[in-house]
């Protein structure tokens, strides 16, 4: 039986330690929705959106009831839109309509976000495809809640370099048109290189179409209980340090497995996976920085990170696969900087630079996440750095990402403030020399040698 | 079995036993296994019970719980079992 000190160790993980779950996210597809008329499209995804997820926040709620676990987001992602609005949207702007009709059903259902304005375009783009692309600074200027996400490369596939150039100027347009709040609208928009079909995670979540009709996705975190479990190995040799992780990683995980069997059941809709991601907030001790510092670097980017957060993002692995029936999504280390105390910090102190950051995707999950940069830098070096991260991906055969925010009219040493789990942010300095040249070229890098394992 | 597990955490202070367990014979809860230690002053305690034939449900046992706690300044916590299990338990 369940004895006192077990109990108080839960509980005080919940209390003390910033345990919870992250984000219940339910994944709709909408391939049932597309039709010839913009009309019935829109109308048929708020019917099913809607529908589906009517109980999903409520349920959420009982949840964190009966358990006593905090679940801090319910969450929803759809097919991407590219393909469901594929025959009905002649224009960037009939796309807009279908980003609205997302919004409303999203505020009808209560979630706080919705993913999958998406498009995949690792090796081409349809029309519909850029078309969707290129309405993405409207969509998120005038929708609170819509994520979007485009998939510019794969390891199988290679890199789509015209939706890379695409991609560093529709940032730009976006961080234009939400100007007036610290170019907010890039907060919701993620380029990935081999997106995963089942992240719950925003901004990049979306329904993959390898995916049933509904599903429910979970997303664990939990930073600051390996933090302070972490603090009871201090001065220890790295066999104790990976135990101690690894346990960790493995009671965090059985809390979301729980709740995603929970989940599932009172909703009668399948369970997917859960993603094992170590996933901060912008709250004291709830940092993946505050880890890193107490595995033993003074400050995250010091000589030595790269090493560290391999350790870590591999033990969090290594202990949650066991506690969970079916593990995917991004499942590691998060390393945002605006959304963790400890980046910010650590950017401020002169300790962590972009190229640090770089590194540092290459061993962990996602990439260079919520990085505000000088509102000036030019659309080609974004892409340019879309491309280098997209590289690292498709090379190593990884997902990486970037959600960068080019915040107009500011500058290195400037603030930008998003607010909530989004946080704020210290405008880091970007290379300032130009790949123009080398971004403008066109059409794909090949895919990698690698990759023909048939 | 439905079973539940009953925190109270708190400033040690006379009768905080026979309150919460006033409250649950009243509400048909069946008290299956209680421990409790003081760590600095702190009362600390535990209990396990099953809830199959209580006359509410578990939300309101839930916050019928709280309620209590509040009125005699310690924190009362009811949770369902299973989030202890899964965490403890391979």
């Amino acid at each position: 039986m369940i004895n006192i000190y077990e109990v108080n160790e839960t509980n005080t993980m919940i209390e003390h330690e910033n345990l919870d779950v992250r984000t219940i996210t339910m994944g709709i597809s909408l391939l049932d929705c597309a039709d010839p008329d913009l009309g019935a499209v829109n109308e048929k995804i708020y019917a099913k959106i809607t529908g589906m997820a009517k109980d999903l926040v409520a349920t959420g709620q009982a949840i964190e009831r009966d358990f006593g676990i905090p679940i801090v987001n319910k969450r929803i992602s759809v097919t991407p839109i590219a393909l469901v609005g594929a025959s009905a949207c002649k224009c960037p702007e009939d796309f807009v309509t279908i980003a609205r009709t997302l919004d409303k059903a999203a505020g009808e259902v209560g979630v706080n976000f919705i993913g999958g304005y998406s498009a995949l375009v690792s090796k081409g783009m349809t029309r519909a495809e850029k078309d969707l692309i290129c309405s993405i600074p409207q969509a998120l200027a005038q929708t609170e809640r819509v994520c979007s996400s485009v998939n510019v490369g794969s390891t199988k596939c290679g890199l789509n370099m015209d939706a890379v150039e695409l991609m560093g100027r529709i940032i730009k347009e976006t961080a234009q048109a939400t100007k007036e709040r610290d170019s907010f609208g890039c907060t919701k928009l993620v380029v990935f290189c081999n997106a995963p079909d089942d992240n719950p995670f925003m901004a990049g979540a979306f329904h993959g179409v390898t995916e049933a009709d509904g599903v429910i996705n979970v997303g664990v975190s939990g930073p600051g209980v390996v933090k302070v479990a972490l603090e009871r190995a201090r001065g220890k040799d790295f066999e104790v340090l990976c135990e101690t992780i690894k346990k960790t990683a493995f009671k965090i995980t059985r809390i979301g497995q729980l709740v995603a069997q929970e989940a599932s059941k009172r909703l009668g809709v399948p369970f997917g996976i859960i993603d094992l991601s170590l996933a901060p907030t912008p709250a004291v001790g709830d940092s993946v920085a505050e880890i890193l510092q107490e595995i033993g670097l003074e400050r995250v980017g010091a000589p030595g990170t790269t090493a560290a957060l391999a350790m870590l993002n591999d033990q969090v692995k290594k202990g949650g696969v066991m506690a969970s029936s079916y593990v995917g999504g991004l499942s590691g280390a998060f390393i945002p900087v605006s959304e963790d105390q400890g980046m910010i910090d650590a950017v401020n102190a002169g300790a962590l630079t972009l190229e640090k950051l770089e590194a540092m995707t290459c061993v962990c999950s996602v990439g260079l996440d919520m990085i505000a940069v000088p509102g000036d830098t030019p659309a080609s070096s974004i892409a340019g750095i879309i491309a280098d991260e997209a590289a690292i991906g498709m090379v190593n055969q990884k997902t990486t990402a970037v959600r960068l925010i080019p915040a107009v009219g500011k500058s290195v040493g400037d603030t930008v403030e998003f607010g909530g789990l989004l946080g704020f942010g210290p405008v880091m300095a970007v290379n300032p020399f130009s790949c123009e040249r080398f971004v403008t070229r066109g059409g794909r890098i090949p895919a990698p040698i690698h990759s023909f394992k048939n | 079995m439905d079973k539940v597990i009953i925190t109270v955490v708190g400033k040690d202070t006379v009768g905080i036993i026979a309150k919460v367990c006033t409250y649950l014979a009243e509400t048909g809860v069946n008290i299956l296994d209680i421990s409790q230690t003081i760590v600095q002053d702190y009362f600390n305690m535990m209990m396990i019970a099953d809830i199959a034939k209580a006359t509410k449900p578990f939300e309101e046992i839930s916050g019928g719980l709280e309620t209590i706690g509040e009125s005699i300044g310690v924190k009362v916590k009811c949770q369902r079992e299973a989030i202890f299990t899964k965490m403890h338990r391979i």
